[in-house]
Parts: structure tokens; sequence; C-alpha cells
């Protein structure tokens, strides 16, 4: 593979550099450690105070994402969508580009999340449609959306508390699996294959997230960051051409906040597409390429960061009218 | 932690510590042991009362049903109330087929018994997984009174009340005789005259259907860890955590919770099959709603989703009854005590399911640190 299908990622990164980096990484813990007083043998796990750091020097690149035509990966097209008498959609349309970093941001119920509900299948519109590379989502299931190259996270955040933080990015890469019943009885060469990947792939993605020391703890004991990373982790394992993030922040504090945004860049330096909501305006516009501004289902603003920024309806939107009151 | 599950945990830990040969002994020795333990009629554990053999028969044809339980409850967290329907179907199966309307050999009804509670699992499923929790459990509760019913009134097909006689055993081979130990006190010798053809199927002898259904539950066992240790099973196990976070996953959970549903079933249909070969007579009597509560209660007591957990409950809560009859009607007092005990001390089971070592020994050191924190 040449380099230059990497992403502007590989250029500054080249493989042979990476075992003396690997190394240097253990050393470091080691040392951490050994400060700390506590002893620390290979299979242990770490205490849940200690912050786990992302290595974002591993590459989580899928081929088949990181080749894809340049253009429109995603149009919402003129969706409404009403629950009874409430509009939570009202004639809503834009569009990702691929390889691109799109925020999606407004108040509190301006619906964004419905936005995001709509594009993953949970809601069907009450009208408009969203396309996918090209191909209407229409009735599609949730699972076959999945299938097709999208993923998600969820703003409160819902992993499978019981199974391992490994299990969990399993399921996520399970994905793009097809054993069945009777070749995992038969321990098949498919079964055995796709496990063999899915391991990989899962401890790669583990790696990225700085939680490979986590692997084998109930996703339920993880530290509430660890949570956050590894439901993006999870979503990565189904190998998405957009990775949609719901508040991937929420609950971070400044500090935190600003490594989960490196992370994202990261993320798309990798060759992803992300689709980003977030509250939090001025991260927002650190990490995005363009933003897309709800207000009570409706799509006020399109822009570039520094656009949206000096737009009066957003900062009204935001802001209140009364800005300087506050 | 409590000392049940330390204690069993400790025994998993110390057998895990052992080397794969010293593993693979001390697996032998137990498998031969329980293989013997009817032979050895060991004093004290054997059933003063009843036939030790027909009662670890039944210990063993429960771990079964059990077993197939807890894929539906424990994997994938689908309550079934009328598993005790997929068992009826499976023995009625074999009764109509082996000797009601037609003289099919045994070796063959079994399978056909297997096909048909598929089949069934498949066709009450389909309609009614797409409900879930207490809902699903109310659906599958009538499913399990639909098919008594049908048994009772089905007259043509199933004889009604009068129920099905002479089903046919599984084929002999008496190749040679096993004696028996007997106890004196704590003194044991061989009894010559009292011997266990092996291995010859008959009315007079348990043992050799206890050694059928033990092979069984063995082989069940092994198709079910390979089933959990795969895609299959991460996919059941996270259609039980959050549904609809598994379908944005990538999960068809419509489809796992179908194959669980039906797996659940043929396995049932299997446990129904040997009940049926064993008592060579059944009617609808023996399929009341109160097993489909018995096999639940197996499940939640031995632990949800561990294997080793359900087969100890199902085999303990067969045994007990039994092993204390001369305490005649008080011991369904005692033992309905026992299980309100369990669910208020131990509402996981005895022994829940363990991710793993590893995920264990992490638990257990975030205890440590909490314990510490909140004392600092």
């Amino acid at each position: 593979m040449p380099d230059a299908t990497k992403g502007p990622a590989g250029d500054s990164r080249p493989d042979a550099n990476e075992p003396p980096k690997d190394l240097a990484d253990e050393a470091s813990v080691t040392k951490a450690d050994e400060h700390r007083g506590t002893r620390v043998d290979d299979d242990s796990v770490l205490p849940p105070d200690e912050e786990a750091v992302p290595d974002t020097s591993v590459d989580i690149s899928v081929e088949e994402v990181a080749h894809l035509p340049k253009g429109k990966m995603l149009e919402v097209d003129d969706v409404t969508l009403r629950f009874g008498g409430v509009t939570a959609l009202d004639g809503v349309s834009f569009h990702i580009n691929t390889g691109e970093i799109l925020g999606l941001i407004g108040p509190n119920g301006a619906g964004k999340t419905t936005c995001f509900n709509v594009m993953t299948g949970v809601y069907q519109p009450t009208s408009g449609q969203a396309r996918f590379m090209g191909e209407p989502l229409g009735k599609r299931q949730k699972f076959q959306i999945t299938k097709l190259g999208i993923a998600r996270t969820f703003q409160n955040i819902r992993l499978f508390h019981n199974m391992t933080a490994m299990e969990n990015v399993l399921v996520g890469a399970d994905a793009h699996h097809s054993t069945g019943m009777g070749s995992a009885l038969l321990r098949l060469p498919k079964h055995k294959a796709e496990e063999a990947e899915g391991n990989d792939r899962a401890y790669e993605l583990l790696r990225f997230m700085g939680l490979e020391k986590r692997a084998d703890e109930l996703a339920r004991n993880l530290p509430y960051g660890d949570q956050r990373r590894l439901e993006i982790a999870r979503a990565l394992a189904t190998n998405p051409k957009l990775l949609c993030l719901d508040e991937p922040a929420a609950g971070f504090n400044p500090a935190e906040k600003a490594r989960l945004m490196e992370l994202i860049q990261t993320i798309r330096e990798q060759g992803y597409t992300v689709l980003l909501i977030e509250h939090d305006m001025k991260l927002v516009m650190g990490v995005t390429d363009r933003i897309v501004v709800l207000e009570f289902g409706k799509k006020i603003a399109e822009g570039l960061p520094a656009e949206i920024q000096d737009n009066p309806a957003v900062i009204a939107a935001y802001l209140g009218v009364d800005e300087d009151a506050s | 932690m409590n000392p049940v599950s330390s204690f069993f945990h400790g025994v998993a830990d110390r057998f895990r510590a052992l080397p794969r040969w010293g593993r693979l002994v001390v697996l032998a020795v137990v498998v031969v042991l329980v293989y013997f333990l009817p032979i050895l009629n060991p004093p004290v554990i054997t059933t003063p009362d009843s036939d030790f053999g027909a009662v670890l028969f039944l210990c063993a044809m429960y771990a079964l049903v059990a077993i197939g339980l807890n894929i539906v409850i424990g994997y994938a967290g689908l309550l079934d109330l009328g598993y005790i329907g997929f068992f009826a179907i499976g023995a009625y199966t074999v009764g109509v087929l082996g000797s009601a309307h037609a003289k099919v050999p045994l070796l063959l009804c079994i399978p056909a018994a297997m096909a048909v509670t598929l089949i069934s699992g498949v066709v009450l499923g389909a309609p009614t997984l797409r409900v879930r929790g207490d809902y699903l459990a109310i659906v599958t509760l009538g499913f399990g009174e639909i098919v008594r019913l049908i048994l009772v009134n089905a007259d043509k097909l199933t004889n009604g009340n009068r129920g099905i006689s002479g089903i046919p055993t599984p084929p002999s081979l008496d190749l040679f005789g096993v004696p028996h130990l007997v106890w004196d006190g704590f003194v044991a010798r061989v009894d010559l005259d009292n011997q266990t053809r092996f291995i010859k199927f008959s009315v007079v002898d348990s043992i050799p259907y206890y050694w059928l259904a033990l092979t069984l539950v063995f082989f069940v066992l092994f198709l079910d860890w390979r089933m959990q240790n795969s895609r299959v099973g991460r996919a059941w196990e996270a259609t039980r955590e959050d549904e609809d976070a598994a379908e944005l996953m990538g999960v068809p959970t419509f489809r796992f919770k179908l194959l669980a549903f039906a797996t659940g079933a043929a396995i049932g249909g299997l446990s129904g099959a040997l009940f049926a070969t064993k008592q060579q007579f059944i009617n609808p009597d023996n399929f009341t709603i109160l097993y489909s509560v018995l096999f639940v209660a197996m499940v939640v007591v031995g632990g949800q989703g561990n294997r080793w957990g359900v087969v100890v409950a199902a085999a303990l809560l067969t045994y007990l009854p039994e092993r204390f009859r001369d305490l005649s009607d008080a011991r369904f007092l005692l033992f309905g005590l026992a299980l309100m005990a369990l669910a208020i001390f131990r509402p996981q089971g005895l022994m829940p399911a363990r991710r793993n070592v590893r995920a264990k020994r992490a638990d257990e050191e975030t205890e440590v640190l909490e314990e510490g924190a909140a004392h600092a």
C-alpha cells in the first residue's frame, strides 16, 4: 500500500518508527508505575483513577473507508419529522462531504439528536428523505444502515454494560462479519478468520483509544471518560464511512474536551468522515470544517466556523438576544 | 464476596491455575466419577427412598432443560415461561411417531422431535419476539398452556388424557455387566448379583438412561460453549444488554432472538424426547405449567448465563426433594423457603455468570479501591 493512501497522518509517521514508539510507551508506563510504587505485571489492570492515554499513532484506517470518492456522502433533503402535533424537524436540508468534520450545533431541544435518529434509521421522516452515498435510507432497518456505513455513539452512554470492553468492540466489529450458528458450532475456517480479524481490529481500536489495559474489564466498571471513548471505539469497529458522535464530550472538563477534539481530528485524518453534535461552541469552532446550526427543528445557518461565529441568528439562538444583560 | 460464589470461584481459579495435563486429568476423574455415581451408590449422597439411578437420570434430564432455557433467558435475555410447551412437543413427537401412529425407531424419533420443536420455536417466536420483557413472558406462559390443552383435546393424535404408552427405548447393546457397590455403613462391597448391563435400556434399570442423558448433557454443553464464544453468543448478549444499541451496532437483533428461541426450543425438545423414552408412557399431566416455573427457577437459582451454574442448580433442585423424601410434605415447604432465602440474599443466583478471570480481578480491585477511598 503506497504511503499516500494512509491519509495525512501516514506521512509524518513512517512504519519503521513504530516499534521504538511502542517500546518507549511501555517504558514510560513502567516508570510511572514504579513512581507510584505499585507492582504491575503484564496483564494487570489500570487502577480506576488513572487516566487512560489514547495512542493516536495507531493506524486504524480501513481500506474501504479511506478510498471513498470525494463529494456528498450524506444528504439530508428537506426532512420533516412530526410527533403528533410537535414538529421536531422542519424542512431540514444539509449534506456532509466525504472526509470532512461537520458540526451540528444548536441549543437544547433544537432537534440535533432527532436529526441523528433520522439518519441512523431510528425514526422515519414524515416527509423528505436522507440519502447515503446516493441511496435513500428509506425504510431500511437500523442494522442495515449500520452495515451501509453509518455508525453512531449515544448522548447517554449505551454500552453493553455487562460485557467487557473488548467484547463491546467485538460486537461492533461483528457488523461486517457473517458467521452464523453453523460455522460457530463447527468452528469453520470462516469463524476462525473472522474471530481473528475482529480481535485484531478490536485490539487496534482499544490501543488507539488508550483502553488496551482495560480490555477485560466490564464496561460498567470503566471510568466515565473511558466509557465515552469505548463507545467511539465500538462505533469505529463497524468500519463506518460516516461516524456520528452525539455530544461525545458531554460531562468532560475543558482539558478532556480539548483532548477528545484532538482525537476526533486524528480519526478524520485516518480517513473517516465525522458528524459531530456538540454543545460547546468554542470546541466546535476549533475542530470542524463546516457547521450546521439548528434551532427549533429548523436550520438557521450553515457555513464555515468563522462565518457561523459572526452570524447574528446563531448568536441570538445561543446567547439570547439579551446578550449584554448576562 | 459471599462464601458460596467465592467457593465456586476459588475452585474454578485453582482449576485454571493447573497445567493443561493437570486440567485434563482432573476433568477425566470428575467425568468418570459422575458417570459411575449410580454404580458407586455412595452412602449419604444416595437417595434411600427412591431409585438413585432414576433420580440421577432426572437430574441429567433437567440439566439439559436448564442448558436450553439458559440460552433463551441467560444469554438472549428473553423470559420464557412456557418452556414446558417445547418439552411436551418433543415428548409427544416421540410418542406419536414411535408408538401411537407409527413404529419409527427411536434414533429417528429424536431428531424428528428436535426438528418439530425447532419449527414450533420459530412459529411461536416469529410473531411474539416483537414484544419485549413482561409481555413476552405472558405470551410464552400462554403458549405452554395452549400446548397442554391441545394435547388433552387433540384426541385422535394424542389419545387425549389417556396418554401414549409403549414408547420405544433406544437400541440396546448388552455387552457386559457392571456390578454395583453395596454399602454396609461406610464399608463397600461389590455386589455381583446386582449388575447393570452395558448397555441395555429397560424399565427395570434407569442407569443406562442416566448415561445416555449425561452424555447428551456433556455434548450440548460443548456446543453451548462453542456458540457462546462466537459472533452468535456476543450478539445474544448485546441484545440482552441493550437491544436498541445492539441494533444500531449492526446486530440483526430479531434474527438472533429468533435463533436463541429456536435453539432453546430444540434442546427442550431433545430433553422431552429423552423423558418420553425413559418413561415409556406420557400423558398431558406430565406437562403442567408448574414445570415451566421449575425450569425458570433452575436457571435463576443457578445464575443466569452461567452454563455450569444452571446445570448444578437443575441437579440440586431435582435431587434435594428426592433425597429428603422422608420429610414428606414438609420438604416442599423447606424447598420454597430455601428459594425465598436465595431470592433475598443472593438474587443473582448461586453461580452468576462471570466474564473471565481478569474481569473478576478487575472488579475486586475496584471494590478494594472504593472501600479504601470510603475509609480515607
